[in-house]
């Protein structure tokens, strides 16, 4: 959501938080629920409709059951972006919670409203303050109306003008009305100029919705798709809320002792102790791994396949079974779904010559089907040309095998003799910190030439051997 | 067998006006009928002649949103908060900093975590493009990009390169090397080419192909050994801000998010958008996948985030307080997909509970927006990249 502006150059203000900003400050100031305002006594003037840092912290807390210290936090953005001025040490638009007086600033100075301020309002401002303090200005203020006055030179004479008749106009006032409109002139100023190493609230990251360089058009063709797919959409099957959300349950049973930040992991983890046996232990590629890792082959089968261990462990079962070639098969099709475009018909050829063609040694057991529709789609192949025949063999693996593979006696002395790591205390004595130690990097573990060749076949986590 | 796959010109009666003239195939509503050429002429321009405004097609649109949402909602017989009433409550919840990282100087954009669990790669404002070891904060590589504001960065599956992009409107992939005197910029490849800034990018199951989302509205699929493009993805009304690769075990969808408050589910293979949810109030700043896959997570410039659930094809959760008024920025599930952590433009972190529907903790530390968060790859921590120049490791 933008705040208004005809597209164009101007940039727009993309903030929905500061309208939500403006509903906080408005029911603030509501006169049963809001904060109980009172005259502050700064020095020896009164100022009316203040409050002080603890009452906006208070009411914070009560409005929104939250701790003292994200009020805190909140009632410090609020300042920050203007909508609440300190009445006392103005330059600081920071929340103090204690009895520093504050004030609400009036919507005529709301960012919202005024964004962005103009050049030429701040060539009055700083104008205004050098006339007042007879050229004493801040350092950074002074650089401004430099720069000011060299780029709108011309207005010069109107923005003199302008700021006299404004300082005349105020010494019409009583001293607490000028104290005030000073003090909510500054706020707006600090929150749109702000002082060099001071944050700037107001910054964006770059413009969104620049319709110059998009490629979309919201014309008719647009209008047509969308209309299009509504329709594919109303016809599309659903499953019952009670069953999906049923779903989240269970995985969270499964996996909640999984979750090293929800359940801790075992020996420690490293992130907390520095020791990073936890990671040693779990290496890809590990003699005997944990009791939790190999738990988790058990959930479903896509846990055990993209474990390279898991992986590995799959391919001796199989082997048993004498249907090894069906992982082998499907390892090349990942190859040939993730793979450089230009090897495409040099994989697919390879995979025809070891697994599809007649007499092929390692020849995969394919309904006719499919074997048929892939030996045509063969002829102009494409990346996903044995998605089929992959798709089959992945079933295959997964409803038959898999299994099996649980039940097998392989797997079971795989969770017999699975380590359950001992837990490592956290060190008492902080400052004994453990020496972290540096790992290689993956980039390293293979000469220059060959770092392509890994980057080849997909799915392969580094395997870095770590230093005890 | 004689083989009529060209194309026939026949001589018959028109389906339409019924007059003796040659025919010309015509397809209505996926029926294939033949029309002499004046019936195909008529039929071309009725569609001007009922008056098929910008305006009426857009109303259309719309009317047919608000059914499909009446449908969507049919089958919506439980509350996600209600189903996990039986689960137990969270105990206390304790993370902090482990590590800061210091170095860029200037907005940490985006960050991403190496397979290997401990480095990460981060890029900033300013250009900078760098890889930590995370454990030891060391830093191993650095590259300045000849643009500012690099919005996205990912690491390599293998390890051994990076992608990165932003206002240059590029995706670019950099090769990690230890070698001596080797400059990182030299060995550089451009890959994608967008019309507007690159806000997302992400490898796919091999170094060989990135996924990258930009503000001209369109994703892509992009060939990085040649730069072909593969596969465009179009369909978003304004920028896509962000996406997500869906974890399934036959991994062919993704997800995006944008600036017109959608969030699309693709098939990567077809270039088509399966499904598209349009719930939020604002630009969709994030999402990510629950760990199933059958569900993903959005974070938003209307300081929500909100659970969409894919099999029931609908919004089955929003996680938001009154007193969070910032937009978030970034989200990620814990490994097991109870927990959410989202950071916002307030410059904190809130931690959800996924199934519950509350707030568990709210953790500060970042002294401005957090732009960028990434749960670990096993799970064990958190990193957090930010607009005060740091990236945290929570634990």
């Amino acid at each position: 959501m933008t705040i208004g502006g005809p597209r164009g150059r101007h940039p727009r203000l993309q903030m929905p938080c500061l309208r939500k900003m403006e509903r906080m400050i408005v029911s603030m100031q509501d006169p049963d629920m809001g904060i109980k305002m009172r005259n502050q006594r700064l020095l020896i003037t009164v100022i009316p409709h203040a409050m002080t840092g603890n009452d906006i912290v208070e009411w914070l807390i009560q409005k929104y059951g939250i701790s003292e210290e994200e009020a805190l936090h909140l009632g410090n953005l609020i300042v920050k972006h203007g909508y609440i001025y300190p009445l006392r040490d103005p330059r600081s638009l920071v929340l103090r919670a204690d009895e520093s007086p504050y004030r609400f600033q009036t919507p005529y100075f709301w960012t919202s409203t005024k964004w962005p301020a103009t050049e030429l309002d701040y060539a009055i401002y700083l104008a205004k303050k050098n006339i007042r303090k007879q050229g004493d200005l801040i350092e950074h203020e002074k650089d401004n109306y430099n720069l000011l006055h060299k780029r709108i030179n011309h207005t010069w004479d109107f923005v003199v003008m302008q700021a006299r008749e404004q300082l005349r106009a105020a010494k019409q006032r009583r001293k607490g009305d000028r104290i005030v409109i000073d003090c909510q002139e500054q706020a707006f100023w600090l929150v749109n100029r702000p002082p060099p190493g001071a944050p700037n609230v107001l910054e964006q990251g770059p413009e969104r919705r620049n319709c110059h360089t998009t490629r979309v058009q919201l014309n008719m063709d647009y209008y047509k798709r969308e209309i299009e797919y509504c329709r594919k959409a109303m016809a599309r099957t659903r499953v019952k809320s009670s069953i999906c959300l049923e779903g989240y349950i269970k995985f969270n049973e499964q996996y909640v002792p999984h979750d090293p930040i929800m359940s801790g992991c075992l020996p420690s983890n490293p992130w907390i102790t520095d020791d990073t046996t936890y990671w040693v232990m779990n290496a890809p590629t590990v003699t005997t791994p944990t009791k939790l890792r190999v738990e988790r082959w058990g959930f479903n089968f896509s846990e055990l396949i993209m474990d390279p261990l898991g992986r590995a462990q799959l391919l001796e079962f199989l082997k048993k079974e004498f249907s090894a070639e069906n992982l082998s098969f499907w390892e090349a099709c990942e190859e040939l779904r993730y793979g450089e475009q230009s090897r495409i018909a040099e994989i697919v050829d390879s995979i025809y010559q070891q697994f599809l063609a007649p007499g092929a040694t390692r020849w995969v057991n394919i309904d006719s089907k499919t074997m048929e529709r892939t030996l045509e789609g063969i002829k102009t192949p494409h990346r996903y040309v044995m998605d089929d025949a992959q798709m089959h063999i992945y079933m295959l693996m997964k409803k038959d095998s898999y299994p099996r593979f649980l039940k097998s006696d392989l797997y079971k002395n795989l969770l017999a003799e699975a380590i359950i790591p001992p837990e490592t205390k956290k060190r008492v004595f902080p400052f004994m910190r453990k020496q972290r130690h540096s790992s290689p990097s993956p980039a390293l573990l293979l000469p220059a030439g060959d770092a392509e060749e890994r980057g080849r076949s997909p799915s392969t986590a580094p395997v870095p051997e770590e230093e005890s | 067998m004689c083989d009529q796959t060209f194309l026939a010109i026949v001589f018959g009666p028109c389906d339409k006006c019924s007059k003796e003239k040659p025919l010309r195939p015509v397809y209505i509503k996926s029926e294939q009928l033949s029309y002499c050429s004046l019936c195909v002429e008529m039929m071309a321009t009725e569609g001007l002649r009922e008056n098929e405004t910008l305006a009426s097609l857009k109303s259309e649109a719309e009317s047919l949103k608000g059914k499909l949402e009446e449908e969507r909602a049919k089958l919506h017989d439980v509350e996600l908060h209600q189903v996990a009433e039986r689960v137990e409550a969270l105990g206390q919840f304790v993370m902090k900093t482990r590590r800061t990282l210091k170095g860029h100087g200037n907005k940490v954009l985006c960050m991403d975590w190496c397979k290997d669990k401990r480095r990460i790669v981060s890029s900033s404002q300013d250009g900078k493009v760098i890889v930590w070891d995370s454990f030891t904060t060391n830093k191993e590589h650095a590259v300045t990009m000849p643009c500012t504001w690099v919005m996205a960065c990912a690491y390599a599956p293998s390890g051994c390169a990076i992608a990165c992009g932003g206002l240059d409107n590029k995706c670019s992939v950099y090769p990690l090397t230890f070698e001596k005197n080797e400059n990182m910029a030299a060995k550089k490849k451009s890959v994608a080419m967008h019309t507007n800034y690159l806000s997302a990018c992400s490898f796919t199951n091999s170094d060989m192909q990135i996924l990258t989302a930009s503000g001209d509205g369109t994703c892509a699929l992009w060939d990085v050994e040649s730069g072909q493009l593969l596969q465009s993805f179009h369909g978003h009304g304004a920028d896509v801000l962000c996406l997500d690769l869906a974890p399934s075990e036959t991994g062919n969808t993704f997800v995006s998010g944008g600036c017109d408050k959608k969030a699309m589910v693709w098939d990567m293979r077809s270039g088509q958008c399966i499904q598209s949810f349009e719930t939020h109030d604002s630009d969709i700043n994030s999402v990510r996948y629950y760990p199933s896959g059958d569900a993903f997570a959005s974070g938003s410039d209307d300081a929500t985030c909100r659970l969409y659930d894919l099999r029931a094809d609908r919004e089955v959760a929003i996680y938001s307080k009154e007193s969070i008024i910032f937009g978030a920025s970034s989200v990620d599930f814990s490994l097991s997909g109870r927990l959410l952590f989202a950071g916002y433009n307030d410059y904190t972190i809130n931690v959800w509970d996924v199934l519950k529907g509350s707030r568990v903790s709210i953790l500060f530390g970042h002294e401005n927006r957090v732009s960028t968060l990434r749960v670990s790859p096993d799970g064990t921590a958190f990193c957090s990249g930010s607009w005060d120049h740091t990236l945290r490791i929570w634990a």
